[in-house]
């Protein structure tokens, strides 16, 4: 109990001190905060491109596709072979028996960025008309759908946002064609925001395109016996050489390469940082013990035990560290959270929009990250306040 | 110089401190190292590109062809000394797709056009004169432990034969390199001969993926360009005509304000060291006014006692960012091996140095001023006074 009623004692007079050491301390807390500032921001990017992919599709709902092709990009399905895909028994029909599918020309087309000239890889879906239907996360915000037959768009929330020219009410240049934008949708934050849809038939035509990319539809029976039973008719009619798999499970694998990207530069710089702000925790507890050393050897001259001192200084040290991660992830969460970006997907080729996420996890991952920081920083400078002998440290002092 | 002695002293007065300082700031520069080298490693496209060579790519996206016929009428447009063509073949290896990238070109023409793609001659005549024939950057061939002489299979994700299959088999004839570190990335490729691909896809024959054209004179290239693009305006396949290093920053673009986003990370890095070693330099001074002070009674002027904080300050920064800049050339082919060629070579490019040196000193000037200047206004009664 004296243990720890000395623990208590110093460690009140120590932070009591702190304002009178303001200036190391302060240093203490840049330091880590900028390490967990840039460590939870780098992270928060990764974090928004995973979600914005992991909230794409639904488990009830297949993509399919050629069969060897991982992507849209490099798929092709045949006018005959969609129409084969959407009389399926596996495909879930609506109320008036018509099949909840839709197949999709998928191609890109050069657009600027806001204020730039420099082309980028926008997508462009050609749907047809069950896509609302199958798709019913998208909504229209803005505007109307496009008229079938017409040479008219609607355009994700995020494309909107990123690329110029495609405000409701503009028109735009695609191949051979020029295409007013009548709408804009917003689907949950997915990665279909980011792209432009457009009537299929209408989008085959001006791209002088015979046949999809993907054919898209609902599953009657959406457990994995239904999947398995219309990938055992889709492999028993020999017209067909098509992999048929669950929405999320194709748009994570499109995330692969990005996030694998984002994670590791995001680690790496965290990691390198984080050791430097070490040294420099180190050397601030050095010299705030160092300007302390006679107090303190007056303390434990009056009999205060070796142990508490160290307690108490890396006490000092984990709370220091705590603002500076706090100050750190606060900062990170009102520059960072929310922003968006805007950025090709080496997977598909094409640009996919996304917003830094800043979510409870990264912020306890930074205040970890600060701790053990406060814990390398202020052990070696306790332990060297402990052992120093009481009668060098008042000589010297 | 002959205060470098003095200066070592101060600096090693309290070591514990200095090698925590240095440390930290060799930290902050190796970081600036390796940042550096993916922000170059993402533009090095740019830095290898030719000044003489133009691209054509389709005008509306690049993943619409062009016909190949356009080569001969392109290679009628005056200024234009070569063209050369080539196809994005999609392949698939070992079951991941874009492993590396293939590309079915005319031989001769394809190599001509890129005379720093190193290959020996017999290799280059068997690839001209091999239908099925194939060449790979060395770098690949080293990956995937392939032999000159021997069957290449490769998936197309893109383009069936004509028999539906997607299986492709080539045969490897040759292998090529480069000596410049940043046209090393672009021979990451796998370069298959046209003329058996085209003839054996099953759509999209007669059409290629883009042009690369060579002119007579860099500056040029602008009117070329606009020549070219001017035949096949209002045709069914209108082109766009860049140079080829606008061709490249344009892609580098795609990915985003990359550069913008490492400067941010770099400037918290050095925002941060700079507080660190500020405070611990400014401390370090203050303990030592009375050392200083007797340096001035001892006759040194105080500009001279100044020039020694800011030489102390300096040579703090210069041991750390050395230290760093080489840890960071030390570092990178462990980094190269771990990615496993998947993302080109990263290397400490000649002007990162440059920039390393000029933010150093930068650093030591804000980190070194406020107190040798507090030490220049100094007066030595004061001083010898106020300390005990």
């Amino acid at each position: 109990m004296t243990w720890l009623n000395q623990v208590v004692q110093i460690t009140l007079v120590n932070l009591m001190n702190v304002p009178r050491r303001l200036g190391t301390s302060l240093v203490v807390v840049v330091g880590i905060a900028g390490v967990v500032g840039v460590l939870v921001s780098v992270l928060a990017m990764g974090e928004g491109f995973r979600h914005t992919l992991a909230s794409t599709g639904r488990p009830t709902r297949v993509i399919m596709l050629r069969a060897g092709s991982d992507a849209e990009m490099s798929s092709g399905i045949a006018r005959d072979q969609a129409t084969v895909l959407g009389s399926l028994p596996g495909v879930a029909r609506d109320g008036a028996g018509r099949p909840l599918v839709s197949a999709e020309l998928f191609v890109m087309v050069d657009l600027p960025r806001h204020g730039q000239t420099d082309p980028n890889n926008v997508p462009v879906r050609g749907v047809q008309p069950a896509a609302f239907a199958i798709r019913d996360e998208v909504r229209i915000v803005e505007g109307r759908r496009f008229e079938r037959g017409v040479r008219e768009v609607i355009v994700g929330r995020k494309a909107a946002r990123e690329f110029a020219g495609l405000g409701v009410g503009s028109r735009i240049a695609f191949r051979d064609s020029d295409w007013t934008v009548v709408g804009m949708f917003e689907s949950g934050g997915d990665v279909h925001e980011s792209e432009i849809w457009a009537d299929a038939e209408v989008a085959m035509s001006a791209f002088r395109r015979s046949g999809f990319q993907s054919v898209t539809a609902t599953l009657a029976d959406p457990s994995q016996a239904g999947l398995d039973a219309l990938k055992a008719s889709i492999a028993r009619d020999r017209r067909l050489s098509i992999n048929a798999l669950r929405e999320p499970e194709y748009y994570a694998k499109q995330a692969s390469i990005l996030s694998r990207l984002i994670g590791v530069l995001g680690y790496s710089v965290a990691t390198f940082m984080a050791i430097g702000a070490t040294f420099g925790a180190l050397n601030c507890m050095y010299s705030a013990i160092a300007s302390r050393q006679t107090e303190i050897a007056t303390l434990r001259a009056i009999g205060f035990g070796g142990a508490p001192v160290v307690v108490s200084v890396m006490i000092e040290a984990l709370a220091l560290a705590l603002v500076g991660g706090a100050l750190g992830g606060a900062l990170a969460y009102i520059y960072c959270d929310g922003a968006s970006l805007s950025t090709l997907n080496f997977n598909t080729f094409s640009q996919v929009a996304f917003d830094f996420r800043v979510t409870a996890g990264l912020l306890v991952q930074g205040l970890v990250c600060a701790l053990l920081i406060g814990a390398a920083g202020g052990l070696l400078p306790a332990i060297r306040a402990a052992r120093l002998p009481v009668t060098v440290a008042l000589r010297t002092a | 110089m002959k205060y470098l002695p003095l200066l070592w002293a101060q600096l090693f007065r309290r070591k514990t401190r200095t090698v925590l300082t240095v440390l930290s700031v060799l930290v902050a520069f190796l970081l600036f190292g390796l940042l550096e080298a993916v922000q170059v490693a993402f533009e090095s496209g740019a830095d290898s590109a030719d000044a003489k060579r133009l691209l054509t790519t389709a005008r509306y996206s690049i993943i619409d062809p062009l016909p190949m016929a356009y080569a001969s009428r392109i290679e009628r447009v005056p200024g234009v000394v070569g063209i050369a063509y080539a196809d994005w073949f999609g392949a698939k290896y070992q079951n991941e797709s874009n492993a590396f990238a293939v590309f079915a070109v005319d031989p001769a023409r394809y190599l001509d056009m890129y005379p720093e793609f190193q290959i020996d001659p017999a290799q280059r005549e068997a690839f001209v004169k091999t239908r099925t024939g194939a060449v790979v950057g060395q770098r690949l061939m080293e990956r995937y432990g392939w032999k000159v002489g021997q069957k290449l299979p490769l998936a197309s994700e893109i383009h069936a034969k004509t028999d539906g299959s997607l299986d492709w088999e080539f045969d490897l004839v040759g292998v090529f390199d480069a000596e410049d570190p940043a046209v090393r990335a672009n021979t990451e490729v796998v370069l298959i001969n046209v003329a058996y691909f085209d003839e054996a896809r099953a759509v999209g024959r007669g059409k290629t993926g883009w042009y690369i054209i060579r002119i007579a004179e860099a500056d040029q290239a602008r009117a070329v360009a606009a020549d070219i693009d001017r035949i096949f305006l209002n045709s069914p396949d209108e082109t766009k005509t860049a140079p080829e290093k606008e061709f490249a920053l344009g892609f580098a673009k795609q990915i985003g304000d990359m550069g913008a986003l490492v400067t941010r990370i770099l400037i918290a890095v050095f925002f941060t060291i700079l507080i660190l070693t500020g405070n611990t330099m400014a401390q370090s001074i203050r303990e030592r006014i009375p050392e200083l002070a007797i340096l001035k009674t001892l006759g040194f002027s105080n500009t001279t006692v100044t020039a020694l904080v800011l030489g102390e300050a300096g040579l703090l920064f210069f041991i750390g960012a050395g230290l760093g800049m080489l840890a960071a050339v030390a570092v990178l082919p462990v980094v190269n091996g771990g990615t496993g060629g998947r993302f080109p070579p990263l290397f400490v490019d000649p002007a990162t140095w440059l920039w390393a040196a000029g933010v150093a000193v930068v650093m030591a000037l804000v980190v070194g001023l406020p107190p040798g200047l507090r030490v220049h206004r100094l007066r030595i009664v004061d001083a010898l006074a106020g300390h005990r």
